[in-house]
């Protein structure tokens, strides 16, 4: 290899931090369901390819834009409590590995549900952002993955002023922290799972709409999932921003290995690189950048 | 009968035994040839699937309403999913395989395909997999069921690499242009590495081989190596949602779209759509022109469509890549029962006789335009012991709405390939302990 | 509380119970009896894949049910069997089939410790999720490097014939007869194993990791030693897998939905229970034929194949869902409470 291109790196490592952005906005789902119900939702890929798939089939079908956010949103919504009335309500206390198969079987249901209503086809999904890049000072850089940074930034905004400043969101943090102690004073859980249903149904929706122009909207969207899970175990189940910083690290630090080391394994390392990250960190912070210590919890 | 009667007997019939799940053949009355399809509408590649077995069933049902059948012969067909599952195809297999006259297998998938090798060797019925497949299974010698008709993924590579030369101006103009092949983390993807290289050696390009780990969402990686490369071309060879993003991702970092070229599981609408206005100017390598102006799809149209008979739900994705294969692969199929049964007799014909009939696919530009697919395929010529048949390939591009064929036909260079094609089925022979057939072994066939 | 929680299961002594009587009857009914009544479908579409299931329900219980130690990667493991099966029998001459299994086994348990190393200090979901990484690290090695495949161009490769002592087992009746003989002597020995001291000892670490290193229980050896025999019995199904079904092995069979289709048979089964592992194989590879069969008999002429089987697939994951509400011990508890009402019936009890 020749000398050292400074200018490359600059490049890849901001491509890097990039996709890392999308990685959160994607795990960003999985905290916001554990830290409430204690349950690592595997269809979150499921929710997120059918939220994509309504909002886009919508879109084909002639209605604006904004109504089908909204009426994708409401779905999403009432998708989630759904959920939350019939699969989880009734596996209260039962052991978390239970919640989660039985959310693998609930992915099952979402994606058979997605495509039974809206067919297998793929779909092109054009949000209106022209994708050339930026070139700066030489390194170019994604003018889509800026505005997909910037919305999930936007979204981690509206979330924490949402949980800091509502009274739903204050509940929000009260069951996270102690779910007995919260019902004692009173708190009506219910409500508060449903919210954050709702919420997890937008996060769903976004991250849906955001790969969805990446990759087109199709079956292989519920994969993206697989790229969130070791953000999740970097950073934690349980915290938001360790999600955002996990997903920053994991996204710079794989592509930087593809690029400069994939080379001495033959190429193609990200599949699992993530993963060797994520368990060489725990090895050293067993419960992640942010996780609560107590891992026991689980 | 009504559907709660009919759900009572399904209750009875689940609730007497297991065995009640091996199917009992329904009997044959008339004289008919039956395609058993494990075709995939559901999962990851139902696109395709949709396509592929709705164009290979509409060509099956136009041979039947508008002629009767081949020479009076019926033709049948009976579905089970497999989602593109091996154990799925296998059960499939299985289940199907019970029923009489049986004229050939058509996966469309290399797994499910592997894993009947030996079932269907065994069996005595053809293997069809059109543009897929093992490449040594072109060696008839020791694959003498299976057949990948049109194209394997040698003849694509070099066919691929021929039509770069030819943009270039010559092979000669191939020496210090630079390739770069990008390839799918998969057996598959891996599978044309050595003919890329040997190729690369022999008209002295230089040559980067570049992976996408599956199932390729994330390529900003591979494409920045790409940019800082700066090659000449780049040869896609995806799979499902790579493509799209490779598209995208070469947007993205200013990588000219029309140096793009795709390998024959990159050249579907599926593969183009979702990546919008990145894909404009993408081309790709196909064996069938896509298109509904060709005559025989007119008459598909005409015969079914328009009667409400059609197999593909969507009448825009007639003359669809996929469909067009399917399509393509019908002709095939019902080709070789014809000249089979010339030799045999109008009638039911067993595996082995149609295998004879494959043996002898020898369909010329002439003959091909009277089948009404002049310039929807070229030929083929198919041999007892060339089980591919020399396909030849055309290049087309996609404008926004559709492929545009872009190319003559070319041929790969098939004298080069044979010898590597021989090595790996001789060694395969050797390890399974097959013997190797002679030509006076294909002449006969089972009755 | 750990990520799994389970009442310690009934001891029952090796004594000539009816339940003993049973599976004897059974073993009598599998190898003489079936290998004569059963059609080429039955074998080839039904019982191999569910004796290869079943074996790695019971490798995983093993390391699930009564280790308490959750993993995601078992469709890696079972790579690893069966392709180091292959390699072994490929390249080492002469070598008896048997001790092509044994080797296989041994380098899947050799994987399952490295990668069960992060259990000394991961729990729950975390170490789940890290279990992940065998998963894509052992497929991408098994692609990568086509010297495991033999080079072969298409990185697919087939199985030997399979031989032992002369003795062919080719046909499905003979891979039946080959699977059976192999499922059976392993979940034996995996039966004498959670009978014994080492299996208190895994009960102890599931239940609680404190408590059982005050008593004197190996915490981190008997983790690891999950690990390993959990991962040998997962390997050998995974040759079972490639070499007696389907006769092919690529890596792409191996995927992570494999995973979750054997934590789904121990879960639906009945964890920490030898034969939840049999029940939920059974479940969960005859289920979805019924389904379809019924599907297609009932609404065949009304909707196409595609509907049918998106229907299928909504109909499977809410029962599972279902199933996880009123039954969350498995199959296996369902079974005994029929067996109680049954004895209860008929004044046996």
């Amino acid at each position: 290899m020749a000398g050292f291109d400074g200018l490359f790196f600059t490049e890849v490592l901001v491509g890097g931090l990039l996709s890392g952005v999308m990685y959160s906005l994607v795990a960003i789902g999985f905290v916001l369901i554990y830290k409430t119900s204690g349950v690592l939702n595997f269809s979150q890929g499921a929710l997120l390819l059918f939220a994509a798939l309504t909002f886009v089939s919508l879109v084909e079908r002639g209605v604006p834009f904004a109504l089908a956010f909204l009426v994708t949103f409401a779905i999403m919504v009432v998708i989630g409590i759904a959920i939350e009335r019939t699969v989880l309500r009734p596996l209260t206390n039962k052991p978390p590995i239970t919640l989660f198969m039985a959310t693998l079987g609930l992915s099952y249901i979402i994606e058979g549900a997605a495509q039974l209503l809206w067919g297998t086809q793929v779909h092109a999904l054009d949000l209106g952002i022209e994708d050339v890049p930026y070139d700066i000072a030489g390194v170019f850089i994604s003018q889509f993955d800026v505005f997909a940074a910037l919305t999930a930034a936007a979204m981690v905004g509206l979330l924490s002023a949402f949980f800091r400043y509502t009274r739903i969101g204050l509940g929000f943090r009260a069951v996270a922290d102690d779910q007995l102690a919260a019902l004692a004073v009173g708190l009506k859980l219910p409500w508060i799972w449903a919210s954050v249903w709702a919420a997890a149904g937008l996060i769903a929706l976004v991250a849906g709409l955001l790969w969805g122009a990446r990759l087109g909207v199709q079956f292989s969207l519920s994969l993206v999932v697989l790229k969130a899970l070791p953000v999740l175990v970097l950073g934690g189940f349980d915290s938001i921003l360790g999600a955002i910083l996990g997903g920053l690290l994991i996204g710079a630090s794989e592509k930087l290995a593809e690029v400069y080391l994939g080379d001495y394994f033959g190429g193609g390392i990200e599949s699992w690189f993530a993963y060797v990250v994520a368990l060489a960190f725990l090895l050293i912070r067993p419960s992640g950048l942010f996780g609560q210590k107590l891992v026991e919890r689980v | 009968m009504s559907l709660m009667s009919k759900i009572k007997i399904a209750a009875l019939a689940a609730g007497i035994s297991l065995s009640a799940l091996a199917v009992t053949a329904p009997q044959v009355l008339a004289d008919e040839q039956h395609f058993p399809l494990q075709s995939y509408r559901v999962g990851p590649y139902a696109a395709g699937g949709t396509g592929f077995f709705g164009g290979f069933i509409d060509y099956l049902n136009l041979i039947n309403t508008r002629d009767g059948g081949v020479n009076g012969v019926k033709l049948t067909w009976s579905e089970a999913e497999t989602q593109y599952e091996v154990e799925r195809g296998v059960e499939a297999y299985e289940r199907l395989k019970s029923h009489p006259g049986i004229a050939a297998w058509n996966p469309l998938s290399v797994g499910i395909a592997y894993a009947m090798i030996d079932r269907i060797t065994a069996d005595k019925v053809p293997l069809i997999t059109i543009n897929h497949g093992r490449t040594d299974s072109t060696d008839g010698r020791v694959f003498p069921y299976v057949f990948p008709l049109l194209l394997n993924p040698y003849s694509e590579t070099s066919g691929i690499v021929n039509y770069i030369a030819s943009k270039e101006g010559g092979l000669e103009k191939l020496k210090g242009k630079k390739i770069v092949v990008l390839y799918h983390g998969s057996p598959y993807g891996k599978e044309t590495i050595p003919i890329y290289e040997l190729l690369a050696q022999k008209y002295g390009f230089t040559l980067q081989q570049i992976e996408v780990p599956h199932p390729g969402n994330e390529q900003q990686s591979q494409w920045l190596t790409i940019r800082r490369a700066k090659p000449d071309y780049v040869v896609l060879r995806g799979w499902g949602v790579m493509n799209p993003v490779a598209l995208k991702t070469a947007a993205k970092t200013g990588f000219p779209v029309d140096h793009i070229i795709g390998n024959v599981w990159s050249n579907s609408e599926e593969d183009v759509i979702p990546a919008g206005d990145a894909a404009k100017g993408y081309t790709a390598i196909t064996t069938q022109a896509s298109g509904a102006e060709y005559p025989v799809v007119k008459e598909i149209v005409k015969t079914l469509y328009d009667q409400g008979k059609g197999n593909l739900e969507d009448k825009k994705r007639i003359g669809s890549v996929y469909h067009n294969l399917g399509i393509v692969n019908g002709i095939l199929n019902v080709e070789a029962i014809r000249i089979a049964q010339a030799k045999f007799g109008k009638r039911t014909l067993t595996g082995d006789e149609v295998r004879w009939g494959f043996e002898h696919l020898q369909l010329d530009p002439a003959r091909v335009e009277a089948l009404g697919a002049k310039d929807l395929f070229h030929s083929i010529n198919v041999t007892w012991d060339n089980h591919e048949g020399n396909g030849y390939v055309t290049f087309q591009q996609w404008d926004g709405k559709k492929w545009n064929v872009v190319s003559d036909w070319i041929a790969p260079d098939w004298a080069l390939l044979r010898p590597i094609i021989e090595k790996s089925s001789e060694a395969y022979a050797a390890e399974k302990g097959i013997k190797i057939r002679t030509a006076a072994d294909a002449e006969g066939a089972v009755n | 509380m750990s990520i799994i929680t389970l009442p310690l299961p009934s001891s029952a002594g090796l004594v000539l119970t009816p339940k003993a009587l049973g599976i004897a009857a059974l073993l009598v009914v599998a190898y003489g009896v079936v290998p004569f009544v059963g059609s080429s479908y039955v074998f080839e579409a039904l019982l191999l894949p569910f004796l290869a299931l079943s074996l790695a329900g019971v490798g995983l219980n093993i390391l699930t049910g009564y280790a308490g130690q959750v993993s995601l990667g078992s469709a890696a493991f079972m790579a690893v069997g069966a392709f180091a099966a292959y390699n072994f029998n490929l390249r080492v001459e002469d070598l008896p089939l048997i001790v092509s299994l044994v080797l296989a086994g041994l380098s899947a348990a050799a994987v399952g410790i490295v990668f069960g190393l992060p259990s000394l200090r991961l729990r729950g979901f975390y170490l789940a999720v890290s279990t992940l990484a065998a998963q894509f690290f052992v497929q991408w090695v098994l692609t990568k490097f086509s010297w495991f495949s033999n080079n072969s161009a298409s990185g697919v490769i087939d199985a030997p014939p399979l031989t032992i002592a002369g003795l062919s087992f080719e046909g499905p009746v003979g891979r039946y007869l080959f699977a059976l003989a192999i499922v059976t002597v392993l979940t034996f020995l995996a039966h004498r194993l959670v009978t014994s001291q080492t299996g208190s000892n895994l009960i102890a670490v599931r239940d609680n990791e404190t408590a059982a290193r005050i008593i004197g229980v190996p915490v981190l050896k008997t983790k690891l030693l999950a690990f390993a025999v959990s991962s040998f019995i997962i390997g050998v199904a995974g040759a079972l897998w490639a070499f007696a079904y389907l006769r092919t092995v690529e890596p792409a069979g191996f995927n992570l939905d494999r995973s979750f289709q054997i934590l789904f048979i121990v879960i639906i089964g009945g964890l920490a229970t030898i034969r939840g592992a049999f029940l939920g194989a059974g479940l969960i590879v005859v289920f979805p034929l019924v389904l379809s069969r019924a599907g297609a008999f009932v609404f065949g002429d009304i909707f196409d194949s595609g509907v049918l089987d998106m229907t299928q697939r909504i109909v499977l994951g809410a029962l599972i869902i279902a199933f996880l509400i009123l039954e969350p011990d498995g199959l296996s508890a369902l079974l005994d409470r029929l067996r109680h009402r049954f004895a209860a019936v008929f004044g046996r009890a």
